[in-house]
């Protein structure tokens, strides 16, 4: 009833090509940004800021980066863990071996470098696809771990092997508290939001989408498939570095490599699948459920276990995750391939119909 | 030169255990066109059941023998796979009859998370042992050609051997019988072969459990050496390269591919290793299929990969 576009009459093409294209759907994203930076920080307590809220925040922008290379490109990718150390130890290093290196410039750098290094990897994608391409992304994340543990350079020859960063601040800004970490990574995640959706959007957003459904199709029309699939993974890896520094300076303040094992390349594709796959709102999707999922199977299953007189060890809880994810992607990928982000827009569709049924 | 040999021999024996888990990939590729990221949990889960029946058995029933006690939890390992190749046929791959490769690739990780959470709160995350009776002991072979001789790992010749027989069975079993047979029409045409009545569900379990009898074999060898705990699944990602190497669908790429893989990566780390820091088997072995695939993107013995619109 209140979903309705009704008397919005596009008399531009500007109007016609903007990114929300419904009045509702603009109102709507703004005031979540608004509630997001003004209204959250006055709500919620620390515990939740360190838990869940910034962990959400990062690993949604790295989905994002995922997304347009396995989503809205087609190559699939298992060495998006080994992009975001990438970011994070090359961010370090900028920022520690840079005298006076302002802090956004290093993070930024670490995006950079993971581009040079994403882009090396996918050169296999130019004569390999599908499932040998995925063996080969596997190589990055294994070289990688080798990388960051054995190579003294990038830990600074730090003899733990472990790096760590402190009293961040950007232009006399200091971003200590919760707080603070939390709308610095929003402000990155909002414009890298931006960013995306306008490039997804744009010739070059067709042009990975064309190479995904039939890269032979594509190239016969005319796209070159080694300039779109090198920019997939170009755009793809500077993202995902960006989540990585993210990471490592905001959220860990110190790491080892294993904070970018290969778990986590695992788990950032299944924040892509159970998302949506080609979908910028999938990312964000994705992560919540990531995120919430492990925290509230914690509280709720001793908790159950309780209620029915058994003790639920902490080891079962993590097995009883191990089996709730897995036959949550099987489910998807069998129910809904699309993803949660597939069942919003059934929803909204729902919605601009309703009370009526046609 | 005798350390050479050593070196190389070890490599080879370390290949063939490679080829083995390999060997699951590939059967299950070639019948369905799945890549089943799931065959590292299925060797754990494989050798989970395996090394708890056997500890179990012998409390339930009193038995005395060890033999008997292997035995016994060896045939109820194999029903274990064979039940959960079913399952996994039922539940998962029936539904997903016509998706594309990368989407199945997806579902079997699932099932890996799936398999690995379930066998754990089943059998228990704790190491365990599996004793079939290997011969431990290391042997000094070509003593009389060499000062010393070259020393290598019986259990490293026991594996070994068991991975060339069962090779051999799976060929027959798949040139000979009528089943393998239609195993081949089924790889090469899924809808040709449905049209003249090949039942592809039924091929499909069955391929899966022959999948999980090598995944049982894999286990049972592996888990002797190093004790059956979790990071036996990661196994499996010591395979790839070698798939990757050999071709997904080629059987003897499978063996050629574990013994280039093997060698490769004990030579490069003894005479490499010590120049960067150490540590780069794993790695090595992904690179060196790496660079493989630049040359020849279907690997060794694949079949040539043709594109159309």
């Amino acid at each position: 009833m209140f979903y309705r576009e009704n008397g919005q009459f596009k008399t531009s093409y500007r109007a016609d090509q903007q990114i929300f294209a419904i009045a509702q759907d603009r109102w709507a994203i703004v005031a979540i940004v608004a509630f997001a930076a003004i209204g959250v920080p006055f709500l919620v307590d620390e515990y939740l800021f360190r838990a869940i809220l910034i962990p959400f925040l990062i690993l949604s922008l790295a989905a994002l980066g995922v997304n347009i290379l396995v989503g809205y490109c087609g190559q699939i990718s298992l060495g998006s863990g080994a992009f975001m150390a990438v970011g994070a130890y090359m961010a370090y290093n900028t920022y520690v071996r840079v005298e006076g290196m302002p802090l956004i410039v290093a993070l930024l750098s670490g995006g950079f470098f993971a581009t040079v290094v994403g882009i090396f990897f996918g050169v296999p994608s130019l004569r390999v696809k599908g499932l040998y391409l995925a063996v080969a992304t596997l190589a990055a994340q294994f070289f990688c771990d080798w990388a960051f543990l054995r190579i003294g350079w990038f830990t600074n020859n730090n003899p733990s092997g472990s790096v760590s960063v402190s009293d961040l601040a950007v232009l006399g800004w200091t971003i200590n508290t919760p707080v603070e970490k939390y709308l610095f990574c929003l402000g990155f995640l909002v414009v890298f939001g931006l960013l995306a959706k306008n490039l997804v959007r744009s010739a070059i957003g067709r042009e990975w989408m064309a190479i995904r459904d039939m890269d032979v199709a594509a190239a016969v029309i005319g796209i070159r498939p080694m300039y779109a699939k090198l920019s997939a993974f170009a755009v793809s890896s500077f993202i995902v570095g960006v989540a990585g520094a993210l990471w490592g300076f905001v959220h860990l303040g110190s790491w080892e490599p294993a904070a970018f094992s290969i778990d986590r390349s695992f788990q950032l594709l299944f924040m892509v699948i159970i998302g949506g796959m080609g979908s910028i709102m999938g990312s964000f999707f994705g992560a919540a459920f990531i995120v919430v999922l492990p925290i509230f199977l914690n509280q709720v299953l001793p908790a159950l276990g309780a209620m029915v007189g058994v003790d639920i060890s902490t080891a079962t809880v993590s097995h009883t995750e191990y089996m709730i994810f897995g036959a949550l992607i099987v489910w998807f990928l069998i129910v809904e391939p699309h993803g949660l982000a597939k069942l919003w827009s059934i929803g909204k569709q729902k919605l601009r119909l309703w009370p009526f049924p046609h | 030169m005798a350390f050479f040999l050593e070196t190389l021999f070890g490599g080879l024996m370390a290949g063939m255990l490679y080829s083995l888990v390999a060997l699951g990939f590939v059967l299950i590729f070639k019948a369905s066109g799945v890549f089943n990221f799931a065959q590292g949990a299925m060797v754990l889960v494989a050798a989970l059941c395996m090394a708890r029946f056997a500890e179990w058995i012998p409390v339930w029933t009193g038995l005395e023998s060890k033999a008997l006690a292997n035995l016994m939890a060896f045939a109820v390992s194999v029903v274990f796979m064979f039940l959960l190749a079913w399952v996994i046929e039922r539940l998962v791959l029936r539904h997903l009859v016509n998706q594309e490769g990368v989407t199945l690739l997806m579902a079997t990780l699932g099932i890996t998370y799936f398999i690995d959470g379930f066998g754990q709160t089943l059998f228990g995350s704790d190491i365990y042992k599996i004793d079939v009776g290997m011969p431990k002991d290391p042997v000094f072979i070509l003593d009389s050609l060499f000062e010393g001789g070259v020393l290598i790992s019986q259990e490293d010749v026991v594996a070994a051997l068991v991975a060339a027989v069962l090779v051999a069975a799976l060929s027959v079993f798949f040139q000979k019988t009528g089943t393998g047979r239609a195993l081949r029409a089924v790889a090469d045409d899924h809808q040709a072969a449905q049209s003249i009545g090949i039942p592809l569900n039924r091929i499909w379990v069955i391929v899966w459990c022959v999948a999980g009898i090598t995944a049982l074999v894999a286990g049972i060898i592996w888990g002797s050496k190093l004790g059956v705990q979790f990071s036996l699944t990661t196994v499996a990602l010591r395979a790839l390269p070698v798939i990757i190497l050999g071709g997904l669908t080629s059987v003897p790429g499978a063996i050629i591919g574990g013994l280039i893989i093997g060698v490769g990566e004990k030579l490069s780390e003894v005479y490499l290793g010590p120049l960067v820091g150490g540590g780069i088997e794993i790695w090595f072995a992904y690179m060196l299929a790496l660079v493989f695939l630049l040359f020849r993107p279907q690997g060794l013995f694949g079949e040539k990969i043709i594109d159309r619109v």
